[in-house]
């Protein structure tokens, strides 16, 4: 189809008329689209293997050879959203005969069970998401400030001010475990928010201020002198200006700084006992009575899972729009 | 009304003396022009008027205010920046309505209104209004950020270079209407450009920039007639003035090289000088001196010709189409009354 008539005079890569983009071009991006979708699929294996597992009841999730199709059950949901008590089998015959029991206990009573309340599960994720979204806040609030102060002030000794900061994520978090466990035991921030929070901020603060610094510095100083000679003062013209222009760098910080705390697990293990216990140290606790509750770690691990893709899910236009450098003129 | 003073601004970064002893008064509705070349502290002059650099020494007095701690915005100057940047996240109207905006002001939106529309109407931007500003084109948004400056009446305008990254036809376009726009609206404005044109056809005075100095300052006509110093002589004028060395002898100052000779009504004023002459200012046809053509640019309105004698090419201009052929001899005098004369280290004698 290509003849010479039609053909582009120079090779289109992307045209919103099919007809005008180049063979070779539209077959490469085709390719490069397989590729990617094949390489997808294969990340989302574990994902879904685990969404599986979070359905299948307790012979189901352990069987051998692995189930693909399965009767779906909520039987790991109860397990992990609930505690339980082992009947006897006497017990287990009158409870048969009540009419007055939920789903979920009867779903407990297939294993001979009877739910005596709400597991902490609910309560740990809450602490989870107050505990990242406040230190992600944090971090990234502070990373902005002090980054847009970094781009565009003189600071002395900023170099080595930068190198600082940039050090302290050069030493592994797990080094100095054991020192602040013992310092948050003096000052009783063990098992607190607000310790959890603190240490969050600290470790995620020298990362965010490095990005952002980066798309601060991509953001022409033109634009606030221009607000500040329009009648702006300098704290208007960032709010109005630079924010605006910073959003992207804002987001993948915010993302990034989520997820870490998020996902953080030893020093909420070290740190955390009960107030303030976050999910990932508690979801490979959910304990049955005899065996590993397989489908309850995978219903935690969805949980668990949820809000991050959420959050990344609305920010990704923010994500993937990358920094446009505006309406700038490069003289 | 408005009246802009700079009075010895010093100014550095690190090891660059950006400004030295700069001393500037730009009087009510006038249209001043700072010429100079690349690196001549041009923009660090406006900046600092602007308040968004701080001088190291000296005062700026606007309206006979001392203005040297002053915060930008309380300055109450528009600056039209050389490598400009729009608000890119606005709309067109938005950009114009944002000074008007400002915490400062506080216009009620109807009058933003009318007067964002005036200022596009005088323009000729009012199509673009709703446009985002990342789809403009040069001129486009060049005449937005000229815009943003004209939809309130600040002290002065300051404009660096807005005209210098558009093609020639754009370019001379925007130039008359911004001098119309400057006359009808009598505003007070600085304009800085490193092209001589440019300031010798907008300004109603000029200063010369160079390494951080005023060399000059005068009407364009003071420029162009009186150069002060051999670098302001080279810096307007096109083609560029004939620089020709010469000694005293025998009552005239004559080449070395060639059989030149230049009379000077009151004798000697060195041993040696530097002869400017102008290219309009060597008359082909008739004279004591004799050389080849060398070569023939025709213009159309003007030519021209590059003439050889001895080891100095002289550049000369006549009006229209000349008859002069190539490898041409001919005889050529100079505008005796219109001879420069300079010192060999470039001060004007
Ligand atoms: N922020 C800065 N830091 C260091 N040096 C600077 C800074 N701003 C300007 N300079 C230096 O000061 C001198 C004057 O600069 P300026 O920008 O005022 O020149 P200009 O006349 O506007 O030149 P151009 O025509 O290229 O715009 C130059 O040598 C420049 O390198
Ligand atoms: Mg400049």
């Amino acid at each position: 189809m290509a003849n010479a008539a039609n053909a582009p005079r120079q090779k289109v890569v992307i045209s919103t008329r099919v007809d005008k983009v180049s063979t070779g071009a539209r077959l490469t991006s085709s390719f490069r689209a397989t590729i990617a979708v094949i390489v997808a699929l294969i990340m989302l294996i574990p994902v879904a293997w685990m969404a599986m597992t979070a359905f299948k009841t307790r012979p189901d999730a352990v069987a051998v050879p692995p189930k693909v199709f399965f009767e779906p059950s909520f039987e790991g949901f109860v397990s992990l959203l609930t505690s339980r008590r082992q009947l006897t089998n006497d017990e287990i015959a009158v409870y048969q005969q009540r009419t007055d029991l939920g789903w979920a206990d009867q779903i407990a009573l297939i294993r001979g069970q009877a739910i005596t309340g709400p597991s902490a599960f609910p309560r740990q994720l809450l602490n989870s998401l107050i505990i990242s979204g406040v230190s992600t806040v944090f971090s990234v609030g502070f990373g902005v400030l002090s980054a847009y102060a970094f781009s565009r002030f003189p600071v002395p000794g900023k170099d080595d001010l930068l190198f600082f900061i940039l050090s302290q994520r050069m030493l592994p978090p797990v080094v100095v475990t054991i020192p602040i466990f013992l310092m948050y035991r003096q000052v009783g921030l063990h098992d607190t928010h607000i310790g959890m929070v603190l240490l969050y901020t600290a470790f995620n603060l020298s990362f965010s201020v490095w990005l952002l610094k980066g798309f601060i510095d991509e953001i022409p100083r033109e634009y606030e002198e221009a607000a500040m000679v329009d009648g702006y003062t300098r704290l208007q013209a960032f709010r109005k200006i630079v924010l605006p222009q910073a959003t992207t760098g804002i987001a993948a910080t915010t993302v990034f700084s989520l997820i870490f705390s998020w996902n953080e697990y030893a020093f909420a293990l070290m740190l955390t006992s009960d107030a303030a216990r976050t999910a990932p140290p508690s979801i490979p606790l959910v304990l049955g009575t005899g065996g590993i509750e397989w489908a309850a770690i995978a219903a935690g691990s969805l949980a668990f899972l949820i809000p991050v893709v959420i959050i990344t899910f609305l920010l990704r236009r923010h994500l993937l729009r990358g920094v446009t450098f505006g309406a700038i003129r490069k003289g | 009304m408005s009246d802009v003073r700079l009075e010895n601004i010093s100014k550095r970064f690190g090891d660059t003396l950006a400004l030295e002893e700069v001393s500037l008064h730009i009087h009510d509705d006038e249209f001043f022009v700072l010429l100079g070349p690349t690196g001549a502290g041009k923009t660090t002059t406006l900046r600092v008027i602007a308040g968004l650099e701080k001088q190291d020494d000296g005062h700026v007095y606007l309206d006979d205010m001392l203005m040297d701690g002053a915060q930008p915005a309380d300055r109450d100057v528009a600056f039209v920046f050389q490598q400009y940047s729009l608000y890119p996240n606005m709309s067109v109207y938005d950009n114009l309505a944002f000074p008007l905006r400002s915490p400062l002001r506080r216009l009620p939106e109807g009058e933003i209104r009318q007067r964002v529309t005036e200022a596009a109407e005088k323009l000729r931007i009012t199509h673009l209004l709703e446009r985002k500003t990342a789809r403009l084109s040069g001129g486009e948004m060049q005449r937005v950020s000229i815009g943003r400056a004209i939809v309130r009446q600040p002290r002065i305008f300051l404009m660096d270079e807005p005209l210098s990254n558009l093609d020639a036809k754009l370019r001379e376009s925007l130039r008359v209407e911004l001098k119309h726009l400057q006359k009808t609206q009598g505003s007070t404005t600085l304009f800085v450009t490193h092209d001589q044109i440019e300031a010798l056809t907008m300004a109603d005075r000029i200063a010369v920039l160079d390494q951080g100095r005023i060399i000059q300052n005068g009407t364009p006509f003071d420029i162009y007639d009186r150069p002060s110093t051999t670098f302001v002589a080279q810096l307007v004028g096109t083609p560029r003035i004939n620089l020709i060395a010469a000694e005293w002898q025998d009552g005239a100052y004559r080449t070395p090289g060639a059989a030149l000779s230049f009379a000077r009504q009151n004798g000697a004023a060195a041993e040696k000088v530097l002869v400017g002459v102008r290219p309009e200012d060597v008359r082909p046809g008739a004279g004591d001196f004799r050389g080849e053509v060398v070569l023939v640019e025709p213009l159309g309105v003007e030519t021209i010709l590059h003439i050889r004698t001895g080891e100095i090419t002289l550049l000369c201009v006549v009006s229209g189409l000349s008859s002069i052929q190539l490898g041409e001899v001919l005889s050529f005098g100079f505008a005796v009354e219109r001879l420069h004369f300079f010192e060999m280290n470039g001060r004007r004698l």
